[in-house]
């Protein structure tokens, strides 16, 4: 007899139907992997288990739960099931907590609502839920509060709450997504451990099938709310049936096509670059601290190569960007694009900037939702000292549109009429319509599904080719780096620790951290693909 | 135009509001009765056919005395909002273009100096030193609009320079002033509407406040807070003297609400989308 068993569970959300026919089960001590694309419906499956769903919505089918029919169940059956019996860990730990309260107070919230114990007595056991979720005491107390914490120690706050209870089923909605590949791995760990410990079932949400493979034990593929694919991890890699499923997998594999004819000659040259920041410490006329953000950074980039920058958040990925781009003037050192300095007399140079573009992470956010396609691609025009005009201008924006793979007829539309993946298509026209020589790709493709991932970088290979651009390439993510640049720099607070050709460094890393970054690094089984 | 029609706050907004703008308007060229000539004998009549909402104490017709009284209101407080935005705005877009500079602070600094002075006394110290009139009043009033709008601006405008396409824009090469026109205005234009249409209503509010104690427009020129100021030791025999004055403000302040509500929808174009 399954954990959670779910036979033939439907939903429709007024009127239009989210889930079909979805039937999987989660068995005590075993590791469920649910994969999906964006809007392919596991974490609505997720809230279905918890009835955790907005309004209007309408389940059919069967959800059981160590016996127990949850769908004829009142809510206030489901709220002494939800936190009990079933725990939830969210994607995002910046918001999953509550910023006023200490993670004591919120972590034995979860045992005050459902036990009748004393508050002292919930503060012990949340010491110990924390303890479990390796946070110990004499590090983290529990008067901590969140924002002293980080991202992966934040996770660990959230998985505490969800196993304060020891529940029977613990539902992770892409628990890792948000944090960096090392923490990542820590997470996944700890999550491992638990399941093991307790003898939980563990339904863990991802569109990573890396993450999951590492993981789980049994699989559950799923496309536009239907389960394509669904059996034991071990089996299931080896011999993909559904296309979709392989498609799937394939697409995480990615590696597109490349010319790769990389001169020798130099594009950009970073020579001993110094990035510091001012942090006020006491109003307006109290001392200043500096923190230095890119410590003494040196690299060149060559014409018609693809240069990858990896490194975790807030290692100054992004400084070092907007300094390249001369956005921001640096302290020490001097950045040349073409023997040309980024910066001169305290003002961005024109004649190098009008050389350079840039695409950004979030595809939601680096469009202005108030103006139209055309005026939108056509913004970079401004740099140029004779900007087209009139028809010219128009072919341009066409021509560019095309490029990558839009209709002309598209110019005239807003941007929220597009998907992630046709945005992220724009704002590389955007960066094209000049025609420049160099793209800095600032995480560029991660926000983005693995399948339209795979498309995107196929455009980009293809446009590198097609337009001699050359591609500064930042991300922290190994598998796509590898797929698509030359050389690779491997960056850790604030300084470069490691560089070469993409394929040795990854292979034979010599820096600690680019080891530790590397093993952490989910894989795919070998074979798999 | 259809989808104007499917929100359900801007129809009656604006139907309201077009009700007292074109009594307004109309009152330029036509009243049903002079409201500066006094006819005693017709006074406080309660509504009747001739009169349809009664006469005041003087017999001057109260449907008349609205429909002027609502050009001074609605002249007051579209002059006043106006001073608010043409000053706020900018005010605002440069504070925050600059965020944690000096001109930042200064300007805010001064937001501050203005909201430190309860607007009644600074409509007090004016109308003592020039004399009460609308004109005054307006003055008033609009100046306690720029801190609203400023402030307002800055705190949109701040969360909008993180945005990704303000950092697309500056690799554009675009300076702050023209992104700040380009990118930042357009994307709080939404806000500073609807905060427009309250302080349009909160300005008839003040009018009629000021008006109310004699600050405001003074005889003859009607005045719907005046109306009910001299209505009020006639309230317990001649109700409809305060009533319809009374009427005339919540309707109108209603309306513009609305109004400012249902505009902030059709302004989005996401909202606008799902809406057809």
């Amino acid at each position: 007899m399954s954990l959670l068993g779910i036979d033939r569970l439907s939903l429709k959300i007024h009127g239009t139907p989210i889930l079909k026919d979805v039937s999987f089960a989660v068995d005590p001590g075993r590791i469920l992997g649910v994969i999906g694309e964006s809007g392919s419906g596991k974490s609505m499956t997720a809230f279905s288990v918890l009835q955790l769903l907005p309004n209007g919505a309408e389940c059919t089918g069967n959800i059981s739960l160590a016996g127990k029919d949850i769908l004829t169940c009142s809510e206030t059956e489901l709220c002494s099931i939800r936190g009990r019996e079933v725990g939830m860990v969210f994607q995002e730990p910046m918001t999953a907590l509550n910023p006023l309260q200490t993670i004591g107070a919120q972590v034995a919230e979860t045992i005050l609502v459902h036990e009748n114990v004393s508050k002292a007595e919930a503060m012990t056991r949340a010491a110990k839920a924390l303890q479990r979720a390796e946070l110990p005491q004499e590090k983290f107390p529990l008067s901590r509060y969140p924002h002293e914490l980080s991202g992966g120690q934040r996770q660990r706050v959230v998985i505490a709450m969800a196993i304060a209870l020891r529940p029977k089923l613990l539902i992770a909605d892409e628990p890792t997504t948000a944090l960096d590949v090392t923490t990542q791995a820590q997470i996944l760990d700890l999550l491992k451990r638990l399941v093991a410990e307790d003898d939980m079932g563990l339904m863990l949400i991802s569109h990573d099938l890396a993450v999951v493979a590492d993981l789980a034990d049994d699989l559950v593929i799923m496309q536009q709310g239907e389960v394509v694919e669904n059996g034991p991890a071990r089996s299931l890699f080896g011999a993909m049936q559904h296309p979709y499923s392989r498609a799937l997998l394939e697409a995480s594999s990615h590696v597109p096509d490349r010319l790769g004819e990389a001169h020798k000659t130099s594009l950009l040259q970073v020579r001993n670059v110094v990035r510091d920041y001012q942090q006020h410490v006491h109003g307006w006329w109290g001392a200043t601290t500096h923190f230095r953000a890119v410590n003494d950074v040196s690299f060149d980039i060559r014409r018609g190569e693809s240069l990858g920058l990896v490194g975790e958040s807030g290692c100054g990925k992004s400084t070092l960007t907007r300094a390249i781009l001369g956005l921001e003037e640096v302290q020490g050192g001097e950045i040349l694009f073409d023997g040309q300095p980024v910066f001169t007399h305290h003002h961005a140079n024109k004649d190098v900037r009008r050389r350079m573009q840039v695409v950004f992470q979030d595809p939601y956010g680096s469009f202005n939702p108030r103006w139209r396609v055309e005026k939108l691609v056509s913004e970079p025009f401004h740099l140029l000292q004779t900007p087209l005009h009139g028809h010219e201008r128009e072919n341009a924006v066409v021509e560019a549109l095309e490029s990558v793979g839009l209709g002309a007829e598209d110019r005239h539309k807003y941007i929220h009429e597009f998907s992630g993946g046709q945005r992220q298509r724009i704002a590389i026209a955007r960066a094209l319509i000049i025609k420049p020589d160099l793209i800095i790709l600032d995480e560029a493709v991660s926000a983005l599904d693995v399948s339209v991932r795979a498309q995107v970088l196929d455009l980009l290979a293809d446009l590198g080719d097609r337009f001699n651009l050359t591609y500064l390439f930042i991300s922290h993510d190994l598998s796509v780096v590898r797929s698509i640049t030359d050389r690779v720099l491997v960056m850790k607070a604030g300084e470069i620790v490691e560089g070469g050709p993409t394929d040795a460094v990854f292979d034979h890393p010599n820096h600690d951290y680019t080891k530790q970054l590397v093993a952490a690094a989910p894989v795919l089984p070998v074979g798999a693909a | 135009m259809s989808l104007l029609f499917y929100n359900r706050s801007f129809l009656p907004g604006i139907i309201l509001t077009t009700v007292f703008a074109a009594a307004a308007l109309i009152s330029l060229v036509w009243v049903p009765y002079d409201t500066t000539i006094l006819n005693i004998a017709e006074k406080l009549k309660p509504p009747n056919l001739a009169h349809p909402l009664g006469t005041d104490q003087f017999g001057r017709d109260i449907l008349s005395m609205i429909m002027v009284g609502a050009r001074t209101s609605i002249a007051v407080a579209l002059v006043a909002v106006g001073i608010g935005m043409i000053a706020g705005v900018p005010l605002g877009l440069a504070a925050a273009a600059r965020k944690g500079g000096l001109l930042d602070e200064v300007i805010m600094r001064m937001n501050d100096l203005v909201f430190a002075f309860p607007s009644l006394l600074i409509a007090v110290m004016i109308t003592a030193v020039f004399g009460a009139s609308a004109l005054n009043a307006i003055i008033a009033i609009g100046i306690f609009n720029i801190p609203v709008f400023a402030r307002l601006t800055r705190g949109a405008a701040l969360t909008l320079w993180n945005r990704e396409y303000i950092l697309a824009a500056r690799v554009a090469g675009k300076g702050q002033a023209r992104i700040s026109v380009e990118h930042i205005l357009p994307n709080v234009a939404n806000l500073l509407i609807v905060q427009g249409t309250i302080q349009f209503s909160l300005g008839i509010l003040a009018e009629a406040g000021l008006s109310y104690v004699g600050l405001g427009a003074q005889p003859p020129t009607a005045s719907w807070g005046r109306m009910l100021a001299d209505s009020q030791t006639m309230i317990s025999f001649a109700p409809h003297l305060a009533l319809f004055p009374g009427l005339a403000i919540l309707l109108t302040v209603l309306g513009l609400n609305l109004l400012g509500d249902g505009l902030r929808d059709l302004l989005d174009p996401k909202l606008r989308r799902a809406r057809t």
